[in-house]
């Protein structure tokens, strides 16, 4: 209990002056709030009603209505789960891969260090969209398949940087006394070393949610992600495309919810970094 | 009588990669070291920086790999134990480590940080741990609360008795103590070397003591072994060498300490110039550079370490004429 009230504190500390972060925090909490309420809200995102078709914002729907007479405000709400859904899985997948083989070649380093960094230099060589949408191509379009195929070809990111913390944590004088107690290489990896590594990692998840909700989002919209009828932001950008000449809401609404969240979590990140990097050594 | 401790040609050799254009170098940071340590005993271990100290102190525990050599404890040689092996020596050997502001894990309270050797080797059950932890603080002289705290609330004398606490909790036979007070104030250095003779008295432990100046090892060892370049020049008990030098080495390092009475000037001056780049050591006896008694014979043959009298050993082809010409 005390340990993680003593790190919020150290991140708190220097994150509360830090006004860009703070409304990055904002947006990233209201965002959360949102997709809560859809739940709560009466309502069905799917529910057609042809005679309410393409009404402006404004009156019963506030913004307005698709092609079906769907409600667009409900169906972002439900959109944002996806996409809150899909950013924190893809870059949980990510990071706890990435942790794993940087920590193993962090830790061993020698030829097993060699052998796994040459791994992730071959997986940075793919450009990574071009590999999701290959993958996508051969697997089902759906929503766990997204974000199965994000996480696994993210992790690279994280690989590096814990390797590399770990590379300087092994010659540190705390894990040479762990290890003359007597711990195993398990109680020093996670124990001892991990814990000292994790700063980095969390600031590179918190930018990588940013970067899996566009993937999420770019995907959708070239029709290989989440399939209609569930609403994420990116397939009702691209259904609005058709009618954006006279129904414009359909499309700026989706497309300012994307940049607003992605810039929430960017911020957001950044404040973070800020907030451990003088205290990244300690 | 077999001593508790007996390194026998300990030798560790780190290749450094070339980079363009040079071609890679070894350095030879510890080369062929023997010394032993009896029960009980606090062995002295000086030298300057750089010089293989603290290699040699990870190499006895096992901490990075040795190239040749043997470490035998009680006649055990824990040089070829697998880590696996080598675990329930850990419980006989222990290191407290110089710098107290990076051996204490930042994310572990204190009291995380002492249980960890209770948990790794089982040595009491779950409940009594607490009370092991507060036992141990009280050991060290701190208080039972500072169990629930993180090392970065504590001063540097502090934490070192926290590290010293850790050591302490496997009830070791033998602790390898890396310069424990170098990076502690004057007043605080004091404490914590009074400490660790007042732990050795009741336990009955044994010192390796390493640290770069003979004016704290002085107090607190029984036998002094000078290192230079990875080798030992020489070693005396603590006494003897203090009094009468027979390294040429040994007597700089002397002469360095700063005098209190200014009459007592007029010894040699202190030794000039840089400690030699281990990677390109000088011919025959390293030392020569920098020896005021230098011959030709120093700079093409290696002085091996012979016996002179009863407890002491030289490396030198001149340690009749050491020590001679102070006041």
């Amino acid at each position: 209990m005390k340990k993680r009230s003593f790190w919020i504190q150290v991140v708190w500390g220097q994150l509360k002056h830090n006004r860009m972060a703070l409304f990055g925090g904002s947006i990233v909490l209201l965002m959360f709030l949102l997709a809560a309420l859809a739940a709560l809200l009466p309502g069905d995102p799917a529910a057609i009603n042809i005679k309410e078709a393409l009404l402006p914002p404004g009156g019963a729907h506030l913004l307005g209505t698709d092609d079906l007479g769907r409600d667009v405000l409900l169906r972002m709400l439900y959109g944002a789960r996806i996409s809150l859904l899909v950013g924190f899985v893809a870059v949980g997948i990510s990071t706890l891969l990435g942790i794993l083989v940087g920590a193993l070649a962090g830790f061993y380093g020698g030829w097993v260090d060699a052998l796994v960094m040459r791994f992730v230099d071959i997986m940075l060589c793919f450009p990574t969209f071009f590999l999701i949408l290959a993958v996508i191509a051969f697997l089902q379009p759906s929503i766990w398949n997204i974000m199965i195929v994000i996480g696994i070809t993210s992790w690279m990111g994280v690989a590096r940087l814990v390797r590399a913390e770990f590379l300087s944590l092994r010659e540190r004088e705390f894990v040479l006394a762990a290890r003359a107690v007597g711990a195993s290489d398990l109680r020093l990896i996670f124990r001892h070393m991990l814990p000292n590594a994790l700063s980095p990692v969390l600031v590179s998840a918190t930018l990588g949610i940013a970067g899996a909700i566009l993937t999420e989002s770019a995907l959708s919209f070239l029709g290989i992600g989440v399939q209609p009828p569930t609403p994420s932001w990116g397939n009702m950008l691209i259904a609005g495309k058709q009618t954006l000449g006279y129904a414009w809401w359909l499309s700026v609404f989706p497309g300012l919810a994307i940049l607003v969240t992605v810039l929430g979590y960017n911020l957001l990140g950044e404040g973070i970094r800020d907030a451990l990097d003088p205290r990244l050594k300690d | 009588m077999t001593p508790l401790l007996e390194v026998h040609d300990l030798a560790k050799t780190y290749r450094i990669p070339g980079k363009s254009g040079i071609k890679p170098a070894q350095l030879k940071a510890v080369d062929g070291i023997s010394l032993q340590i009896a029960a009980g005993e606090t062995l002295g271990l000086v030298g300057e920086s750089g010089c293989g100290k603290s290699t040699l102190g990870k190499l006895i525990l096992g901490l990075t790999p040795a190239d040749r050599g043997d470490v035998l404890y009680r006649g055990k040689n824990l040089a070829r134990l697998s880590d696996r092996q080598m675990r329930p020596y850990r419980r006989q050997l222990q290191m407290i480590f110089q710098d107290p502001f990076s051996s204490l894990n930042p994310r572990m309270t204190v009291s995380e940080t002492l249980a960890e050797p209770l948990i790794i080797h089982r040595l009491c059950a779950p409940a009594q741990r607490q009370q092991r932890v507060a036992q141990l603080l009280d050991q060290v002289g701190l208080e039972s609360a500072a169990a629930d705290r993180y090392p970065h609330e504590f001063s540097g004398g502090q934490r070192q008795r926290v590290s010293i606490a850790r050591a302490l909790a496997v009830e070791p036979e033998l602790i390898i103590a890396d310069e424990p007070v170098s990076a502690l104030d004057l007043s605080v250095q004091a404490q914590i070397l009074n400490l660790l003779r007042e732990i050795q008295l009741e336990h009955n432990l044994s010192y390796l003591f390493i640290a770069h100046d003979l004016a704290v090892v002085e107090h607190v060892s029984d036998r002094v072994a000078v290192m230079y370049l990875g080798k030992i020049v020489e070693t005396a008990p603590a006494g003897e060498l203090y009094h009468q030098p027979g390294h040429p080495y040994t007597e700089a390092l002397l002469n360095a300490i700063p005098q209190p009475d200014p009459s007592r000037a007029g010894r040699p001056a202190p030794l000039q110039g840089e400690i030699p780049s281990p990677l390109n050591p000088p011919s025959g006896c390293s030392f020569h550079p920098r020896c005021p008694y230098a011959t030709e014979l120093c700079r093409q043959q290696e002085p091996e370490l012979l016996s002179h009298g009863d407890n002491r050993q030289v490396a030198c082809h001149h340690s009749d004429r050491v020590g001679h010409n102070k006041t």
